[in-house]
């Protein structure tokens, strides 16, 4: 869905000419295709930001994978279905485009399993209602929208290609939500108190997604002039903040935070503070459901060894019988 | 398992164009993958695969030799020969 934490990478001696020629390039809004020279920080800095991106859409699937079985009409089991089917498609889309790097799929999962690899910060969130389907696809997908926007830019071609596939896919996953929101709202008190409760756990988180404030995030600057990023992490919160108030006032749900108030002056809503030490807990691991989103996925991963060892074995047979 | 290059086309008439790569034990495989990750949406209505190791590109290094000598050779387009008004297009 999105990707989080990027950190410097720091490169070697790299001959100056190339360097300064990989720029021009960049300011010139050229596209860097995988077999063109590009700086060793610049390619270890996408494979940590995609393959993260990567990681976060394949984990994503948990939250919500949970309700399938439970959703309450066979019409929201069938979207639910497709919308967590999706998520697999994004990071097949995204682990792809990072393969063309250099790094193998099989690395990026060891990395993913063995904790080394993060990935997004909410969903590490409990989903315990129905209504957090809703909050998740409304807040989480809207958010990763405003993320991933930008990144159809991206100076790398195929990230910017799997992110423009992505973005046209992910506009219903926030309609889908918005719509069990709605249903919710406008239903009877015991379901707008579900809305609205599953609104109060989400709403910090996913103020969270977009990053570290601008001031705490050491890495952005060489991002923004690699054109990897385009815009800062709090110009894209408060872009998120001011989209999505009215859609709140339109449910006639409360946004939860009492210092929230628009600000005439600077055309925008001004909001309280995010408690950043819930963030670091959570990336460094001791988020609510951490432990089990890994575990879940060193399952997926174990209990599918017998697939993946049948497939070599047939592909071996397919070879001999040629 | 090898990797497979995925080429979808949109609609009869157009080209069958690049989308992205997968893994796959073996063609059959991968066009059944390829099905599932890149059309969910009647985005196609044909895929090839190709095996990724099966490609061979030109180089990026050697661009300039390769593509730049097409660059002067403006008499390959037409808007290289006037034409009298009176003729006006052609």
């Amino acid at each position: 869905m999105y990707s989080q934490g990027l950190q410097d990478a720091k490169g070697g001696q790299e001959p100056e000419g190339l360097l300064k020629a990989f720029q021009k390039r960049i300011d010139n809004e050229e596209k860097i295709e995988p077999r063109d020279w590009m700086p060793e920080a610049y390619r270890k800095t996408l494979i940590r930001q995609m393959s993260q991106h990567a990681h976060s859409e394949i984990v994503g699937q948990l939250p919500e994978g949970n309700w399938i079985t439970r959703a309450p009409t066979l019409k929201r089991k069938m979207i639910l279905l497709a919308k967590v089917q999706d998520e697999a498609g994004h990071g097949l889309y995204i682990y792809s485009a990072t393969e063309t790097l250099g790094i193998s799929r099989d690395e990026m999962t060891r990395q993913l399993l063995s904790g080394e690899a993060k990935y997004s910060s909410i969903f590490n969130y409990p989903t315990p209602s129905w209504a957090d389907m809703g909050a998740i696809g409304w807040l989480v997908d809207g958010a990763a929208i405003m993320n991933q926007v930008p990144l159809c830019r991206a100076s790398y071609g195929p990230y910017a290609r799997s992110m423009v596939r992505i973005c046209k896919e992910e506009s219903f996953h926030q309609r889908q939500g918005y719509d069990i929101m709605t249903v919710l709202a406008r239903g009877s008190r015991a379901q707008k108190k579900m809305a609205q409760d599953a609104l109060n756990r989400f709403w910090w988180p996913a103020l969270m997604m977009f990053g570290p404030s601008d001031k705490d995030s050491t890495h952005s600057a060489q991002s923004m002039q690699w054109k990897i990023k385009r815009f800062s992490n709090d110009d894209l919160r408060q872009k998120f903040i001011d989209a999505t108030v009215p859609q709140a006032e339109h449910l006639g749900l409360t946004i939860p935070d009492k210092d929230l108030k628009w600000n005439e002056e600077r055309g925008h809503y001004d909001f309280g503070e995010i408690d950043w030490q819930e963030f670091i807990q959570v990336i460094k691991g001791n988020g609510p459901c951490n432990k089990q989103r890994l575990a879940a996925r060193q399952k997926a991963h174990d209990e599918g060894e017998w697939v993946r060892k049948a497939a070599e074995i047939y592909q071996q047979n397919q070879q001999d019988t040629v | 398992m090898k990797l497979y290059e995925i080429f979808i086309r949109a609609k009869s008439g157009l080209n069958h164009r690049h989308v992205g790569s997968l893994h796959a034990a073996d063609p059959q495989m991968a066009l059944q993958n390829a099905r599932d990750v890149y059309t969910r949406r009647e985005e196609g209505v044909s895929i090839w695969v190709v095996e990724a190791a099966a490609i061979t590109a030109s180089n990026p290094e050697q661009s300039e030799a390769w593509f730049d000598p097409a660059a002067d050779k403006i008499y390959r387009h037409p808007t290289f020969y006037p034409l009298d008004e009176e003729v006006d297009n052609m």
